[in-house]
């Protein structure tokens, strides 16, 4: 008890009623700087992808980011507590919305992903990956190892990431669903389940490769074909591949110089604002480029988990280390498929790319991260504070 | 170790391990970076730059061709045409139909676009359309998005000047046909011309040029972003002929509606100062395409207009022979200066008899005095004597009957005829074809070229060779200079008394040519007159009077003249020959005269620049000397 009364006398917050400006003075601001400057990068890609220009993409963008980072602010600001208890109804508002999406959403690419709600455009599976590691979180936070050892009270979490992942994959939309299972994964893994489980659900899913192959959608399979040989299409699908290989390839040490990349300029990138946006920055900037934003997004997610680390409470704990794998994959799927590593999905480059729905989602990911950050040392008071 | 604390290490290690995890792809992904960026940067480098940027060939502007001083025959004339590149379009296919649509394209030519965009490079361009007009490049010009790879740029065309007046010396260019684009790239290209005759023909080589390339930056679609770099290649180089344009036009007013040709060399080295042939046509007809109904006018012409009659057409040189059947004998020793022959108005071989002109006796007269009345019954005699192969070894000598070597195409080498050859004919030479030769006929024909030759072959005793091409890029070229050719093998005593009997022809009230004699003070033409019948004539028809312009134009004999001036230092040598003119005297010395006051006058051989004071030209507007 004598560790848990020395612990207690670190923790100003501990009720509930605490002063706003020292709420502010704890977010981490080397962690919003880091956004910030990947915002500006961003600024400049789209710039550049308008062929220098502020219209169409970098002025709406950088104004849509600002809306977001005064959103960021804001929730880092709500008690984590109050979120917490969100979780639960915010996964059940995801999976509804996943399913207005299927029977009302609009296609895009050959996929029915977005929804409209108030003019603003949204993916909920995007939304979905937050609220599904919220409600993970707040499922084991009060998680013993024994029941955390004991499958019975492991497979409603299972069923939990099962859930979402048949929605989103029947939209259909592979690389989100992989991401969602991915990020519940690592949750668990977190959570304290056991790892082996992990390696067996893993050699599974290796062996029934060929099955789940013959049951993809022939665009998805189109996919894996031209990745695994891109230049037998070159003006197909593979064409992506080989002209984002390209424009990484030209720009050398330096790059081309800024708004002077030639396939950035001469567009033959196709949809290069959005998923190939890194493509612009690697062109234009070169290596020296590709490794300034390659720091700032893994300052990013090695931020998200310090606070994931220094946090005092599990549901804490879990939630920041979701919201920085997410983060993480974001980054992984889109860099390695602009490099022509997997099969291209509609996955954008976090922060950069131009849209608004996967900007939202990351957004709001990273508000509850600043509250987790705000707020690591409340308590719960359910036996599980540090 | 509390179990909260237990829980808070268990979770510290794992989120480590994933994050180690994570922090290792991330360095994956830099290492694959580094792997495509500076590793393999040149090779996708290349991809770039061959993405963006394509290369096309350009047709080299073709050489000009002047006359000796630098008046343009045959040049380039600018408009705009529309190109196909096929590696620049995304669907050929479609951008073809999209400009159908606009510009009106004959099927013909659709045929001939698609079998082109089968056959060439993808770095040929294609030829859409020549000759845009301002609808067809407006339309193109707004609906440029939807035509990917389609260029307008300037093109030349071959434009000719003077038009008919040089049309057979210089010659015309045409399309390259689809053999002779396959075998050379470079025809393939839009705007190449090939020469078909005349000069443009003979120096295609230094005329055509080296292609040159734009290299442009275009984006995904096709469309032009910027040039990036421009080789106008090398162009033709230009081509001076030794024409005079003034005396060239001269030639074919002279000639007028007659049908014939005039040649004018300097006699000193064989360039041809004007080479006429009537009736001409256009040559910058067949650049576009000569339209079936001109074409059809032209094969249909028994005038034959696209024949070069000064170095293809084939004549009896009649009377115009007699300086050559004169000099085989005399070469012989069978005949001199002095020698005196009677002429009795006629002469009987066997049982045939050979008339002299008009049946006129000339009585008992020497070379020069049968020269110059223009006696044939002299030359019966003078030919009996050297016999047939003296004559055509003689002919031979002053380039009749010959090659002459001359740089232009589809020249006739004439006839004069031997034993030998009429041996291998299987015709039997009876003596008598051997006396109508000492006139010019029978069997003999021959180009105005050569005859001019001849002539100039006697005025100056060197074995000059007709040639048209000056300068080549600025070089002169080989034959430009008296001492390029040698001495002819004639003995210039026997050349002295040929030329005493051509000075009187011109130069003395008796003459055959008196009516043409130069008006120049100091300057005098000596010459020989021909008259040349154009059939087989019996003595019966030869009776009849040439001077009734009742025959029908057909029948009536060739009208000859040959001559040279000065006389007493040999500078330009002429050809003239007018069909079914009559009399040579009547129509074809008065053109040598013209001709001959003009060179006197302006001197053209003497010069390769212009004069800075032009004289005026035409006899008309000449300063009559003396008289």
């Amino acid at each position: 008890m004598m560790i848990e009364s020395s612990l207690s006398l670190r923790r100003p917050f501990r009720e509930r009623s605490f002063g706003l400006a020292a709420k502010f003075l704890r977010i981490n601001w080397l962690f919003m700087l880091c956004i910030g400057l990947l915002a500006g990068v961003g600024y400049a890609a789209l710039y550049s992808a308008a062929g220098g220009s502020p219209q169409p993409y970098a002025q709406g963008q950088i104004i849509r980011f600002a809306g977001m980072m005064v959103l960021v602010l804001c929730i880092a600001m709500v008690d984590i507590r109050i979120i917490a208890k969100l979780s639960w109804p915010s996964y059940v508002v995801g999976i509804a919305l996943l399913l207005v999406v299927m029977k009302f959403g609009h296609t895009g690419l050959g996929a029915k992903r977005w929804v409209t709600i108030g003019g603003i455009e949204l993916q909920p599976s995007e939304l979905m990956k937050l609220f599904l590691a919220m409600a993970l979180a707040a499922y084991f936070k009060r998680a013993t190892p024994e029941q955390t050892g004991n499958i019975l009270y492991v497979l409603p979490a299972v069923v939990a990431i099962a859930i979402p992942f048949a929605l989103i994959l029947k939209e259909p939309n592979l690389g989100t669903a992989v991401i969602l299972a991915a990020i519940g994964a690592v949750v668990m893994l977190a959570a304290g389940v056991r790892w082996w489980w992990f390696a067996i659900v893993i050699v599974i899913i290796a062996v029934s490769a060929p099955v789940l192959y013959e049951h993809l959608h022939a665009y998805q399979k189109a996919r894996i074909i031209t990745f695994l040989n891109p230049g037998s299409d070159p003006l197909g699908a593979g064409y992506n591949i080989i002209q984002s290989k390209i424009a990484l390839g030209s720009g050398g040490f330096f790059g081309q110089g800024y708004l002077h990349g030639t396939q950035n300029q001469l567009n033959f990138l196709p949809e290069k604002q959005t998923d190939f946006v890194f493509t612009i920055i690697a062109e234009e900037f070169g290596y020296f480029g590709s490794m300034v934003v390659l720091a700032l997004l893994f300052t990013i997610v090695t931020l998200a988990f310090y606070t994931a680390m220094t946090c005092n409470h599990v549901y804490g704990r879990l939630v920041a280390l979701g919201i920085g794998t997410n983060f993480f994959l974001y980054c992984f799927v889109n860099l390695s498929m602009v490099m022509g590593l997997i099969p291209v999905g509609g996955v954008p480059l976090p922060l950069i790319s131009y849209g608004g729905s996967a900007l939202t989602a990351v957004m709001l990911g990273f508000g509850v991260l600043q509250s987790i950050h705000v707020h690591r040392d409340v308590e719960f008071g359910d036996g599980h504070d540090f | 170790m509390s179990r909260l604390a237990k829980e808070r290490s268990a979770f510290t290690r794992r989120a480590a391990l994933i994050g180690a995890g994570e922090a290792l792809v991330f360095g994956g992904i830099a290492a694959r970076l580094y792997n495509l960026q500076i590793t393999d940067h040149g090779k996708y480098a290349l991809l770039a730059r061959q993405n963006s940027i394509s290369e096309r060939l350009v047709a080299p502007e073709r050489g000009l061709i002047t006359d000796r001083f630098g008046v343009i025959l045959a040049g380039n004339q600018q408009h705009w045409r529309a190109l196909f590149m096929q590696a620049m379009a995304p669907e050929p296919q479609a951008v073809l139909q999209n400009f159908f649509t606009l510009v009106n394209v004959s099927p013909d030519e659709q045929a001939r676009i698609a079998q082109d965009l089968a056959s060439r490079p993808g770095y040929i361009p294609v030829m859409l359309k020549d000759f845009l007009n301002w609808q067809d490049m407006a339309a193109i010009e707004v609906n440029t998005p939807n035509l990917p790879g389609v260029v307008v740029e300037v093109g030349a065309s071959r434009v000719y000047p003077l038009g008919p007046v040089a049309a057979h010396a210089v010659g015309y260019v045409a399309r390259p046909n689809r053999k002779e684009a396959s075998a050379d790239t470079v025809l393939s290209l839009p705007g190449m011309r090939v020469g078909r005759t005349g000069v443009e023909d003979v120096q295609d080589g230094a005329l055509r040029g080296q292609p040159g390339f734009v290299q442009t930056e275009t984006n995904v679609h096709g469309a032009l972003v910027r040039e990036v770099a421009h080789d106008a290649g090398t162009p033709g180089q230009t081509v001076a002929l030794s024409l005079d344009a003034g005396l060239q036009q001269l030639a074919i007013a002279s000639l007028a509606d007659n049908t014939g040709a005039v040649v004018m060399l300097d006699a000193t080295n064989g360039e041809i100062l004007a080479m006429a042939s009537t009736p001409g046509f256009d040559p910058g007809l067949f650049d576009k395409g000569v339209p079936s109904a001109v074409w059809n006018g032209w094969m249909s012409d028994a005038k034959d207009p696209l024949q070069n009659k000064a170095i293809a057409g084939l004549f009896a040189p009649g009377s115009t022979f007699k300086p050559t059947v004169a000099l085989s004998a005399m070469q012989a020793g069978l005949l001199t200066g002095d020698s005196i022959l009677t002429c009795t108005g006629s002469f009987t071989l066997g049982d045939h008899v050979f008339w002299c002109d008009n049946h006129v006796a000339h009585g008992s007269i020497n070379l020069t005095t049968a020269l110059q009345v223009s006696c044939d019954v002299f030359f019966y005699q003078v030919a009996l004597l050297a016999g047939i192969d003296r004559m055509a070894a003689m002919a031979s000598q002053l380039g009749l009957g010959v090659d002459l070597g001359a740089d232009l195409p589809n020249a006739a080498p004439g006839l004069v005829p031997t034993l030998a050859w009429a041996h291998g004919r299987g015709i039997h030479w009876a003596e008598g074809s051997t006396v109508v030769q000492g006139i010019g006929q029978g069997y003999t024909q021959l180009t105005p070229m050569a005859l001019a030759t001849m002539i100039a072959r006697v005025a100056t005793g060197t074995a000059v060779g007709p040639h048209v091409t000056r300068r080549v890029g600025g070089e002169l070229q080989i034959g430009a200079a008296t001492t390029d050719w040698p001495a002819l093998d004639v003995d210039d005593r026997y050349l002295a008394t040929i030329r005493q009997g051509l000075f009187e022809v011109v130069n003395t009230p008796s003459g055959t040519a008196y009516a043409s004699r130069l008006t120049i003070d100091g300057v005098q033409m000596a010459g020989k007159t021909g008259t040349a019948q154009v059939h087989n004539n019996t003595a019966a028809q030869k009776q009849k009077n040439f001077n009734d312009m009742t025959m029908a134009w057909e029948d009536r004999p060739n009208a000859l003249f040959i001559g040279y001036a000065p006389f007493d230092n040999p500078r330009y040598a002429i050809a003239v020959v007018v069909e079914h003119g009559n009399f040579g005297a009547q129509s074809a010395a008065p053109i040598a005269k013209a001709m001959m006051t003009y060179a006197i006058q302006n001197d053209p051989s003497g010069r390769d620049a212009p004069l800075s004071v032009p004289l005026q030209s035409g006899t008309a507007a000449l300063p009559v000397n003396g008289t």
